[in-house]
């Protein structure tokens, strides 16, 4: 049984642990709405640009450049991760490793050789401990402020494209956490590098008719399957940073909640021990009285 | 004029513009080009310019972008634009000091960093806009 001095101080210590969730859970809600406004900002950019490729990858065939054709070998894999700087968000970053961590032992017992980059510090702890010979890379994203990922974005593209024309790797899978709602977060391989239209993408039926290219078919492939690229970054970082606060968010309402319960029954315990101090006390008194 | 045209413009940032238009004028890499509605296939790169949306004769909006693709098929006429703005409402102060600020980040980076490339690009970009502007 704790002493009333005991449960006094856990009480107090309860109730500060609570104010510090609580105003992480307003931090994060605030940081949501703008994260969710700039990833759904972004989406429309995002998916017509899917719809472009499709549309000229599909008429381009198999002799289109190395990013789209692929370097036509699947032996070595690079696997970018994606998760957050921060912990504290739930179960946000270990859906994403737990993802990546199955990602790459299946390609390892293909025989594959795997590669990992890591984006945010989080993913890159969790993995070090299995695969730390396999790192090729990090990006630290803890110096961005806010939303502005686009240059982080440009970098990490032009970084793939570079490695990738350098032979470093033969295709790239994104391991992100795809953002659907406040509650839910989808973690979501999606293949990068050659560079595949998404099967949903609208293409559009032109009938036979034939399509124009100015200045040429693979002048326009050549320019915008980078961006291409860059663009699937910058829409996985902005859907990740999303998701991170959402789920922080989510995770620290838990906890609030959760602390206000301890609060509560530890409050029950406390009167209770006190009223048994109080009766213990006066048990004493009165029978040292019936004694004289 | 019947038949309208389905335009819609995006940058990464954001959607700037998605309805029915007349005609839609933008700055191919080959040359300026017009689109009305039922135009045939065609896609280009863009160069820096004046996007001019035209609402019968009269030009109804102007958008100044950065590079980009335009994609027309029969479900009208996409713009991706690598950065974009409505040109109404900017002032060439406005810019002049974008500029200056552009320039300072600029400069503290390295060389051959490629997020310097891509502040070069958009401190071109707004160099261009401003000669818009200017005129």
């Amino acid at each position: 049984m704790p002493s009333l001095k005991d449960l006094k101080n856990r009480i107090a210590s309860v109730k500060s642990t609570r104010k510090i969730t609580k105003a992480m859970q307003m931090v994060a809600a605030a940081k949501l709405k703008r994260a969710q406004d700039a990833a759904t900002a972004a989406r429309p950019y995002a998916q017509r640009m899917a719809a472009v490729l499709a549309n000229l990858s599909a008429s381009a065939g198999a002799g289109g450049p190395k990013l789209l054709a692929g370097t036509g070998s699947d032996q070595t894999h690079l696997v970018v991760v994606m998760t957050a700087e921060r912990g504290l968000a739930g179960g946000f970053n270990a859906y994403t490793v737990k993802l990546a961590r199955q990602t790459i032992r299946a390609l390892q017992d293909d025989g594959k050789t795997v590669k990992i980059l890591s984006v945010g510090k989080k993913g890159r702890e969790s993995l070090k401990r299995e695969f730390s010979d396999l790192f090729v890379g990090h990006v630290d994203l803890s110096a961005v402020k806010g939303d502005s990922f686009t240059s982080n974005a440009i970098a990490l593209g032009h970084d793939l494209t570079k490695r990738f024309d350098d032979g470093e790797f033969d295709v790239a899978t994104l391991i992100y956490s795809q953002f659907k709602n406040v509650l839910t977060q989808v973690p979501t391989a999606q293949q990068l590098i050659p560079a595949a239209a998404p099967a949903d993408a609208e293409t559009v039926d032109l009938a036979g008719a034939i399509y124009r290219y100015e200045p040429s078919e693979t002048a326009i492939l050549e320019t915008l399957l980078p961006r291409y690229i860059t663009t699937q970054v910058l829409s996985a970082m902005l859907e990740s940073s999303a998701g991170e606060q959402a789920s922080r968010m989510t995770a620290m309402d838990n906890a609030t909640r959760n602390a206000g319960e301890m609060i509560d029954s530890l409050s029950l315990q406390y009167n209770r021990a006190r009223q048994a101090q109080i009766t213990k006390e006066l048990i004493e008194i009165i029978s040292g009285a019936e004694a004289l | 004029m019947a038949d309208k045209l389905h335009f819609s413009l995006v940058s990464p940032a954001r959607e700037l513009f998605s309805g029915e238009v007349d005609h839609v004028i933008a700055p191919g890499t080959d040359g300026e080009f017009g689109v009305l509605a039922h135009h045939a296939p065609f896609m280009t790169t863009l160069k820096n310019g004046v996007v001019r949306v035209l609402e019968g004769d009269t030009v109804k909006m102007r958008i100044f972008v950065r590079g980009g693709f335009a994609d027309v098929t029969s479900a009208g006429l996409t713009i991706l634009a690598e950065e974009a703005r409505m040109l109404d409402g900017v002032s060439a102060g406005d810019v002049q000091e974008e500029m200056d600020a552009t320039l300072l980040k600029m400069q503290a980076l390295d060389k051959d960093d490629s997020v310097r490339a891509t502040l070069q690009e958009h401190f071109d970009y707004l160099e261009s806009l401003k000669a818009v502007l200017v005129h």
